[in-house]
């Protein structure tokens, strides 16, 4: 059973805030947590009219771990992966609310013209490669954006990002022994939010220490607090660092929690409203961060409703551009299959 | 011209593509010190070296996840699946990730890599390496579908695959390898998608791909002196595209079409050109159309059981007779 009081241990190294972070640095976490809040909100409200359809993931809750991750990585050389819990990763990158609003509608304003869905985005200008919908195919997939970061000496690193439930797929240890062996720069972040969908990893792991599985491959591992930016930034620079000096791949176990069912058709009825309202309570990302700007006097009450009210206003505006958009082009249903049909 | 064996035109198509492009990179498990299982890429890492020729682990999805990733910048990978029948273990990177990401993503992502393989059967390995698979990438959207039958174009359509902007499954049939024919010195390419007439007929069109061909032009050559039966035979080449032109030309031609294909019976692809010419073309046959095929088994080791389980020259010819009888 997840223990909402788990606090920040480590077996391993345990990476402490390297810096003391500044204002700006402060503030701007806050509004890219608080913008893929507010956007999952909508989302989950524009589902709920029946304006979203099919598969929608909500990533509420985890916020802080591909933020303080995007934080620590540099923007336009290393890429990233994901899977289907992605619209957080898009936005934390700088792809627009409006495409990614615009694809869950399955409009031509979304990033895939509505062929792709809340699933299958991506953004070759962002670095983002997905979006996929199969449990850990991201992982090898990854793996390979490291061996093409590594032929083309570009410098970047892949940030490959699975879940506590794709942890338990065999293709995860093919791709850890491949990374390993070619020392491919390659930073595998377990977003381990305690349950595979409706199985809590204390029920799915024979062992629950997954960042600990690269042991066998000679893959360094540590256990993250995922609910707090600062600290998963100062991780994730360790572990960038050590994949782009050519120190092969690392594995960074986020501990984190999603607030939200797997998908919207699930109730969460596996767990107790004690365990997920204690969590928001004691745990919550965007709460402490806005905690720190106010203790540390990094921004006044009034700054920070500015900043609220202007993520509240680009979300609406992306909820109305998704709405608008005109739905795609019957004529695109077959374009795109092949290249040349 | 040079006579070249198939597998040795396999290691000169990559060779050419490698010396062009640098963004040509090849792996696979045991293709590089050891110049592959079948000996089709000897020669290829001393030239190119172990960063473009690479030895992977036993590790299929992490092969396919590699070759995937490294599509997805511009890169242009050439993985091997030792066996075709492998395909089966890292299946859901080929029918899931690879033949879908472009539609996906509205085109922003291509996928130009070439998944090489050993395809068919004769080589008395038994039920798990000796499958003929082609048919189940044919029914993947997203995927194109390559299989020669000669050394020629062997080299001529893997370089075509290798430039190809989209994901090839190119099938070398292990029972041809050790056959030789004519390969065009210096840079060759060929065509996808554009099956060739091999032998010209006036009574039946027999059409064939990869190790079936050879059987079907001796199965020509004795139905024209033993029968009087003047039969064409089409090489495929490609099951995607699929050059319906020529097919239909030929069936407009001759009126009877006869397929030949290693595919078990159900859902090979002698059934969905059946279909297609059933379709479209139902007006000009004389004739029920015949597939002759491997039957709905697993393939067996033993000689005489294999032998008999394959289309053979024997096969074809008395089934061609007796239809056009």
């Amino acid at each position: 059973m997840f223990q909402p009081k788990t606090k920040n241990k480590s077996t391993k190294r345990n990476p402490e805030p390297i810096n003391v972070l500044s204002s700006e640095e402060l503030t701007r976490y806050y509004r890219e947590m608080l913008q893929i809040r507010r956007f999952e909100e909508k989302a989950g409200q524009l589902y709920g009219m029946g304006l979203i359809q099919g598969f929608c993931h909500l990533y509420i809750g985890q916020e802080a771990v591909v933020v303080g991750m995007q934080a620590a990585a540099k923007t336009q050389v290393d890429s990233l992966i994901t899977s289907y819990r992605d619209h957080g990763h898009m936005l934390a990158t700088g792809m627009t609310p409006r495409g990614v609003m615009a694809e869950l509608t399955g409009r031509k304003g979304g990033y895939s013209k509505g062929k792709g869905g809340s699933m299958h985005m991506f953004s070759r200008e962002k670095k983002f490669f997905g979006g996929h919908g199969i449990v850990a195919a991201q992982v090898p997939i990854g793996t390979g954006l490291g061996l093409a970061h590594q032929y083309n000496e570009d410098g970047g690193v892949c940030m490959t990002y699975y879940g506590d439930g794709a942890a338990n797929q065999g293709q995860v240890y093919e791709s850890f022994n491949m990374a390993a062996l070619w020392k491919l720069p390659v930073v595998y972040v377990i977003e381990n939010n305690h349950y595979g969908m409706g199985t809590s990893v204390s029920r799915a792991s024979a062992t629950q220490e997954l960042y600990a599985r690269g042991t066998g491959f000679g893959i360094p591992g540590v256990r993250v607090d995922g609910m707090d930016v600062v600290a998963v930034k100062a991780a994730g620079e360790i572990a960038l660092n050590h994949a782009r000096n050519g120190d092969g791949p690392y594995i960074l176990g986020m501990q984190t929690y999603r607030y939200r069912g797997h998908s919207m058709s699930d109730p969460a009825q596996y767990r107790t409203r004690e365990e997920v309202s204690q969590v928001r309570a004691e745990r919550d990302p965007i709460d402490r961060v806005r905690q720190q700007i106010i203790d540390g006097k990094h921004a006044s009450e009034a700054e920070i409703k500015n900043i609220d009210d202007e993520v509240k206003a680009i979300i609406a505006d992306a909820a109305e551009f998704a709405q608008q958009s005109p739905e795609p082009e019957l004529s695109e249903l077959y374009t795109d299959v092949l290249v040349e049909a | 011209m040079a006579e070249l064996t198939y597998r040795e035109a396999v290691a000169e198509g990559i060779a050419q593509e490698m010396e062009r492009d640098e963004t040509v990179v090849f792996l696979g498990e045991d293709i590089a010190k050891a110049g592959g299982v079948f000996k089709a890429t000897v020669g290829l890492y001393d030239k190119f070296g172990p960063d473009r020729v690479r030895d992977t682990p036993i590790s299929e999805q992490a092969i396919l996840g590699a070759a995937m990733g490294a599509a997805m910048t511009g890169l242009k990978p050439i993985a091997e699946i030792m066996f075709s029948d492998f395909l089966a273990v890292c299946w859901d990177i080929v029918a899931n990730q690879i033949a879908k990401i472009r539609y996906m993503t509205n085109g922003q992502v291509s996928m130009p890599l070439v998944i090489r393989t050993a395809n068919g059967g004769g080589a008395r390995f038994g039920a798990q390496h000796s499958q003929s698979v082609e048919n189940w990438s044919m029914m993947i959207p997203g995927l194109k579908v390559v299989a020669p039958s000669t050394p020629a174009d062997v080299k001529g359509l893997l370089a075509a695959a290798i430039r190809d902007p989209d994901p090839v499954m190119f099938f070398e049939q292990k029972s041809l390898y050790s056959s030789k024919g004519d390969v065009p010195e210096g840079e060759h390419i060929e065509e996808i998608g554009v099956a060739k007439v091999v032998r010209e007929g006036s009574d039946v069109t027999i059409i064939a791909l990869a190790a079936m061909v050879p059987r079907a032009l001796d199965a020509a050559d004795r139905l024209y002196s033993e029968a009087g039966i003047s039969a064409g035979v089409v090489d495929l080449r490609s099951l995607v595209p699929l050059d319906t032109k020529t097919i239909f030309e030929q069936v407009e031609k001759t009126s009877r079409l006869v397929t030949v294909e290693e595919n078990p019976r159900l859902c090979g692809w002698g059934a969905e050109i059946s279909s297609i010419v059933a379709e479209e073309r139902f007006w000009d046959l004389d004739m029920p159309i015949i597939r002759i095929t491997t039957p709905h088994i697993p393939l067996p080791s033993a000689d005489e059981l294999e032998d008999m389980a394959l289309p053979s020259v024997e096969r074809i010819f008395e089934t061609v007779r007796q239809g056009v009888d």
